[in-house]
């Protein structure tokens, strides 16, 4: 199966093990990502105030420029998906904007693409129950917290893939793979997000409260599928542990990189030594590198 | 503190630039608190969530000067739990946005250490930019 995909920016610099293990893994299963030929950053953000329709003009290009192509675009990162997603709904219900970015971008997008994760992807066309079928389950017994964010899943009435309150999809992903997931009250709990850029100290509370939810049920490893959880979660670990005496650093991976050495996959470009706790020890300590 | 309210306030220049920018119908907040219940910023901001939305329903242009809407990170997760349906995120947005197309920028990149800007992913310092760059 061959569908069109978005990187986005951070997947082409800073994440590209986010990048490769996600294209390696869906290879594995039988999906081509194919790479939009032309695109430009999604703005990292949806635009709140109604009254900005600039800030949509660029995710409106990426959403032209696969309808160009194709009819669907998966995304990895969460926060591309949330923005472009929402993009494409505004566009539809509309019509009003539509035409006035129409008419300042000088083509017409037509609203016909439809926007994916590659976890829905998984979870809809291949089914998570196939992604081991017959294999040994290398994760087996690997205690994982999922940590799903914020814009993977809110606004429900837009993004519509899991419940915002109580999603499954990474847990079934995780379980699926031979993972032992574990019940952690923060997996939805907001990170920090952009705050890192303004309020550090902030930022630093907000992801040792879901990194203390995750210690506390026993996880050794915290999954994500943003960019941007990672790096709070990831990068200002040793800070906490200056602050918080006792606190024990945990790895954050993202998805796609225990999905693919569950699946088998040389890890060399998963970019595993990118991280900041490094997740190689408890990697070998399993006997998965 | 004396506060002086007045009804011509409540519907003054103020309430309606937030609505028109938020979307948002200022009153149908009925203050019930559950935004800030669950808000995970709320133990950092100087007012509630919910006590920034009842200045502005009383048209008291305080709301521009709380922390509050600067340590708001846009999480949703108030936008969810609502009862209302009130999109506060989006209100939270144009407080910030009428600051920011007035006074102008509230963060200096080139003042952020070196380290963090040379680990921070893309999506950061553009998420950042637009939220807090005029
Ligand atoms: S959200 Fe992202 S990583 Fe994704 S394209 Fe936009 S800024 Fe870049
Ligand atoms: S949850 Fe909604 S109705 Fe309740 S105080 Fe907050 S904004 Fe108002
Ligand atoms: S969107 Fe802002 S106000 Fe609402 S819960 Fe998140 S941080 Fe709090």
């Amino acid at each position: 199966m061959r569908y069109l995909y978005f990187p986005g920016c951070t997947l082409s610099t800073k994440a590209k093990g986010f990048a490769a293990s996600g294209e390696a893994s869906a290879r594995a299963l039988g999906i081509d990502l194919v790479e939009l030929s032309r695109w430009n950053c999604c703005g990292a953000t949806f635009p709140l105030a109604t009254d900005n329709l600039l800030a949509l003009v660029a995710p409106t290009r990426i959403l032209l420029n696969a309808q160009k192509e194709g009819d669907h675009l998966v995304a990895l990162c969460s926060i591309c998906y949330h923005v472009l997603k929402r993009t494409n709904r505004l566009l539809k219900e509309e019509a009003d904007k539509r035409e006035k970015i129409n008419l300042f971008i000088e083509e017409e997008y037509r609203e016909e693409v439809q926007v994916l994760h590659l976890l829905g992807l998984l979870r809809d066309e291949i089914g998570f129950e196939a992604l081991c079928e017959g294999g040994q389950k290398r994760l087996q017994g690997l205690r994982v917290a999922p940590y799903y964010g914020c814009l993977l899943l809110r606004p429900f009435q837009e993004i519509g893939l899991d419940d915002p309150e109580e999603p499954r999809i990474l847990d079934d992903l995780l379980a699926s793979l031979g993972c032992e997931v574990v019940e952690f009250s923060h997996k939805s709990e907001c990170c920090g997000s952009y705050l890192a850029m303004n309020s550090s100290e902030v930022t630093r509370e907000l992801s040792y409260a879901i990194l203390r939810s995750a210690l506390a049920s026993g996880a050794q490893v915290v999954v994500t599928s943003c960019p941007l959880c990672q790096f709070n979660l990831d990068y200002r670990q040793g800070e906490m542990a200056a602050h918080y005496p006792g606190f024990a650093q945990i790895p954050v991976l993202y998805f796609t990189q225990l999905l693919g050495i569950a699946l088998g996959i040389e890890s060399d470009t998963f970019g595993l030594a990118d991280h900041h706790v490094d997740p190689r020890p408890l990697l070998v300590s399993r006997g998965l590198q | 503190m004396r506060v002086g309210l007045s009804i011509r306030q409540t519907r003054g220049e103020f309430v309606k630039r937030v609505e028109e920018i938020s979307g948002q119908e200022i009153l149908a907040c009925n203050q019930c608190g559950k935004c800030s219940a669950g808000c995970p910023a709320a133990m950092a901001m100087d007012l509630l969530p919910s006590q920034v939305i009842r200045l502005v329903q009383l048209g008291l242009e305080e709301a521009l000067t709380s922390e509050t809407i600067w340590l708001c990170a846009s999480c949703l997760t108030c936008l969810s739990r609502c009862p209302k349906g009130v999109d506060l995120p989006r209100i939270m947005e144009a407080l910030r946005q009428l600051v920011l197309r007035k006074e102008g920028d509230r963060l200096e990149l080139s003042a952020l250490p070196a380290d963090f800007l040379s680990e921070a992913p893309q999506l950061a310092i553009i998420a950042g930019s637009r939220k807090y760059l005029s």
